[in-house]
């Protein structure tokens, strides 16, 4: 190879443009940023899409839940205590199912007093035929009668005690409304004898002492209930002009008690709707789509209250960590050496304390509000975390030239670390802070949930504690324990699904790894 | 002599860290109010001398002190004051009485978890992205999130309740003597009787507790396995076993699976040390008389020997569980250097 051959003249170089300076071309593209190709990875991951509609869902469940019902946490009527899930629309089309019954499988006593308060309240209480089995037990034959049971309408009658004021207001409103709030009350000496049933309302016909001390019925000679009414002595004050089955006034409606109280029979579907009506308080009628717990507290308020109070809660937590953590870890990572070690072994001692020892002691030494101690340990033991996460990053990028470079152009520590080295550091925060949201709340069930947190005071109350009132009545009344399982389910495997999208998506180094 | 030097460094620092908390809590126990109300019936002034001759009135280094001196040269941890049924009762012997159950329990739901959970996660690493594989890890990742509170109250209603497969309650003494009457067996508080335990009756009463207690693990251990097992037979000494002529199924068992071992044999030594501290949640569901439910109780009734003592046994264990899974590493895989530089 000879030289000449590559010996260009000098004429044959040109300037390509001899005014202006020169510039690259803009880029036509538009710049994918970090978040964008993030969420663009996070989009598509179908699990993850279908998680994050579910969480909204539960989000929005524990926001609008509580406005979307007229009941309130602290709301309890024991009499309505125990009544199954009830949804209007299957109980009027008939469908057994969500409808407010109960199969039922009771002896012929039981049965009978059922049939007694449909007869008497003119409400259906017995939602299917009975089906009538013979089973024999130490030489004696008895019967079993299993149908479906109406919960709510099952109530029947109750004694209410009211003042003559409360009474004749109560007549009032029967009259104004054409309601039959009172029934006729019953004969004292015909009451049942047996001790159990003094005061079972429910009892309008004729019984007496059987076996064992055990109300039995008395029927007429065509099998039919007789009835126990007082008749009129016109003692009663009754003034309205709601009479029973039409007739005029037979009966006696209220026996005098000592004092200014009367002992009024009230039909309590009716009666709780007066109740209702004059503290409008916007409830219509007894009815729970979630069912009640022991106490006759409405289910579905009480979870969604607790699953507000559950993010809330999870969100405050994770939201304070993520300062405190990323501040300690920032200092720790960015200054190392002795200042890291000594830092980073008061968190290995912060972190090896058990959950549990911290919050007895708290809770033994401050009398404050359980939520206060509950916040208190879970910031104390979980802010560790996030300073170990930030303390890795700043580790991974404190010795890169741009940081360097920062230096040199005489950047202050503080601009040097939360301004440059910082921002590398945010994806992985985020997405440990998204995931520390469901272990809070499942912390936060299983602490009231075993009883060493009570969260169940006033207008509050949490999804363990509904989980745990649930557990005690696991066999009879599963309902309780059902609906705030499969929040709680529903909601520990979504945040799961999308943790799991999430970390992938905020991963570079899977980066252009699916397609 | 490195390995040495290491290892008695690192139990110098768990004891370290074990007895700063453990202090910390004496101090912060001590300092509360001491509680002596008592009982309907029964006299506070009994009550009182009780702790007067145990020096609960003490300055509390004094306490420290001989805490200490009274656990290391008698065992004694203190009595019980507030928990009627162990008032009065040494703290040693009742937690000694109800650790049996709950080390059984944990014993056989690992026994149970360990192997069907790895061979679960190989059988979803060889099927990858089949069926097989999708079914396994939905079931997983459903077992791993849903609380075990759900799923264990799922397994009494509908195995124990509904189906009436298994018993409903844990059984007692009382029910076990009463099963085998042939035996002659007599329990004498404060004793153990291995022949209370190991029969088929105690053994179906603690099936529901165990397989509670096992599904999470199995997930966990299932997931675990097929995340490392799928990422050591994407690499290539694989490929190179393949080429020297090894069959698949020898190429996995030698090579792949020995390798994806290395972090999972750590966790599984780990489980057999937390044996000992149970659960919580399962004991309270199940009614197990065991070292969960004696502590919850101790924690809610404020009987503070108890709190003490138990505390410091699930510190313990959760320390040397710690311990024992980082030290594991350098064990199974010797190319690991625990602590190197």
């Amino acid at each position: 190879m000879r030289a000449e051959e590559y010996k260009i003249s000098s004429e044959k170089f040109v300037f390509r443009s001899t005014s202006g300076d020169l510039h690259d071309n803009k880029l036509e593209t538009k710049p994918v940023t970090y978040f964008r190709d993030a969420l663009h990875r996070f989009a598509k991951n179908k699990a993850s899409i279908v998680a994050s509609v579910i969480i909204a869902f539960l989000v929005l469940f524990a926001i609008i839940g509580p406005f979307l019902t007229p009941y309130t946490v602290a709301y309890e009527d024991a009499s309505y205590a125990y009544v199954l899930p009830k949804n209007k629309l299957f109980r009027e089309m008939g469908i057994h199912f969500w409808d407010g019954g109960q199969n039922k499988e009771v002896n012929k006593a039981t049965y009978e007093q059922f049939r007694a308060i449909q007869q008497e309240t003119g409400r259906e209480v017995i939602m299917t035929e009975p089906v009538v089995t013979e089973t024999v037990y130490m030489g004696k034959t008895s019967e079993l009668y299993s149908f479906r049971l109406d919960t709510y309408n099952a109530v029947g009658v109750k004694y209410v005690l009211l003042t003559t004021a409360e009474y004749q207001a109560l007549q009032a409103y029967q009259d104004e409304k054409q309601v039959q709030v009172i029934l006729p009350i019953t004969d004292p000496d015909l009451r049942p004898q047996a001790k159990q049933d003094v005061n079972n309302a429910n009892i309008w016909y004729k019984t007496k002492l059987g076996n064992g001390m055990k109300t039995t019925t008395v029927y007429d000679a065509d099998g039919n209930f007789i009835p126990i009414y007082q008749a009129n002595d016109g003692k009663d004050l009754y003034t309205s002009t709601m009479y029973w089955e039409g007739d005029e006034k037979l009966y006696n409606y209220a026996e005098p008690m000592a004092g200014d109280i009367w002992n009024i029979r009230v039909d309590y579907r009716e009666y709780y709707v007066y109740q209702h009506y004059l503290a409008d308080d916007g409830i219509k009628e007894p009815i729970f789509i979630f069912g009640t717990n022991n106490a006759g507290k409405d289910v579905f308020t009480g979870l969604a209250s607790g699953a507000r109070f559950s993010f809330i809660l999870a969100i405050i937590v994770s939201v304070v960590n993520l300062f405190v953590g990323a501040i300690y870890g920032s200092i720790e990572g960015y200054y190392g050496g002795k200042i890291d070690i000594m830092m980073e072994r008061f968190v290995e001692l912060l972190s090896s304390i058990p959950f549990m020892i911290v919050i007895t002691l708290l809770k033994y030494h401050f009398d404050a509000s359980h939520v206060l101690i509950l916040f208190i340990s879970f910031f104390l033991t979980g802010w560790t975390g996030m300073a170990g996460r930030t303390r890795m990053q700043f580790y991974r990028f404190k010795n890169q030239e741009y940081v360097l470079v920062a230096r040199t152009l005489g950047a202050k520590d503080s601009r040097i670390m939360f301004k440059h080295i910082f921002p590398n550091a945010i994806g992985t925060l985020i997405t440990g802070s998204v995931l520390v949201i469901p272990g809070v709340i499942f912390s936060e069930t299983s602490l009231s949930y075993l009883g060493i947190i009570n969260l169940n005071t006033g207008n509050l109350t949490s999804v363990g504690t509904l989980l745990a009132t649930g557990q005690t009545y696991l066999f009879t009344y599963p309902h309780m324990i059902l609906f705030p399982s499969i929040f709680i389910s529903l909601l520990m495997l979504c945040f799961n699904l999308f943790g799991n999208g999430l970390r992938d998506a905020f991963n570079p180094s899977l980066r252009g790894t699916e397609d | 002599m490195y390995m040495f030097k290491y290892i008695c460094k690192r139990i110098g620092l768990m004891i370290m860290t074990f007895v700063i908390i453990f202090v910390t809590c004496f101090v912060l126990v001590k300092l509360l109010p001491i509680d002596t109300s008592v009982g309907f019936g029964e006299d506070t002034s009994k009550i009182i001398a009780q702790f007067e001759a145990r020096g609960y009135f003490d300055p509390i280094p004094e306490q420290l002190v001989r805490y200490v001196k009274r656990i290391v040269l008698e065992g004694d941890f203190g009595i019980g004051f507030r928990m009627p049924s162990y008032r009065g009762r040494a703290v040693w012997d009742v937690f000694i009485e109800k650790l049996p159950p709950t080390i059984l329990i944990n014993i056989y739901s690992s026994l149970l978890a360990v192997p069907i959970g790895i061979a679960l996660g190989i059988f979803a690493a060889l099927k990858k992205n089949k069926w097989q594989d999708h079914l396994i890890s939905t079931t997983v990742m459903v077992f791993i999130s849903v609380p075990s509170f759900v799923y264990a109250s799922l397994l009494l209603f509908t195995i124990c309740f509904k189906l009436q497969l298994l018993p409903l309650s844990f059984a007692s003494f009382a029910d076990i003597i009463r099963a085998y009457p042939e035996k002659n067996l007599v329990y004498t508080p404060g004793t153990f009787n291995w022949s209370l335990y190991f029969n088929k009756e105690m053994f179906l009463s603690m099936l529901p507790a165990v397989f509670a207690m096992s599904f999470g693990s199995i997930a966990g251990y299932a997931r675990f396995t097929r995340a490392e097992l799928t990422e050591v037979l994407t690499s290539e000494f694989m490929l190179l076993a393949r080429t020297k002529g090894l069959t698949k199924a020898q190429a996995t068992v030698h090579h792949a699976l020995r390798n994806s071992m290395v972090p999972i044999f750590p966790s599984i030594v780990g489980e057999f040390i937390s044996v000992l501290s149970g659960s919580l949640v399962i004991e309270k569901i199940f009614q197990i008389p065991g070292v969960g439910g004696l502590y919850l109780n101790a924690i809610n009734s404020q009987d503070y020997d108890f709190f003490m003592m138990l505390s410091g046994f699930y510190l313990l264990v959760g320390l040397a569980a710690g311990l024992v899974i980082d030290l594991s590493y350098g064990v199974i895989d010797p190319r690991i250097r625990m602590g190197a530089k």
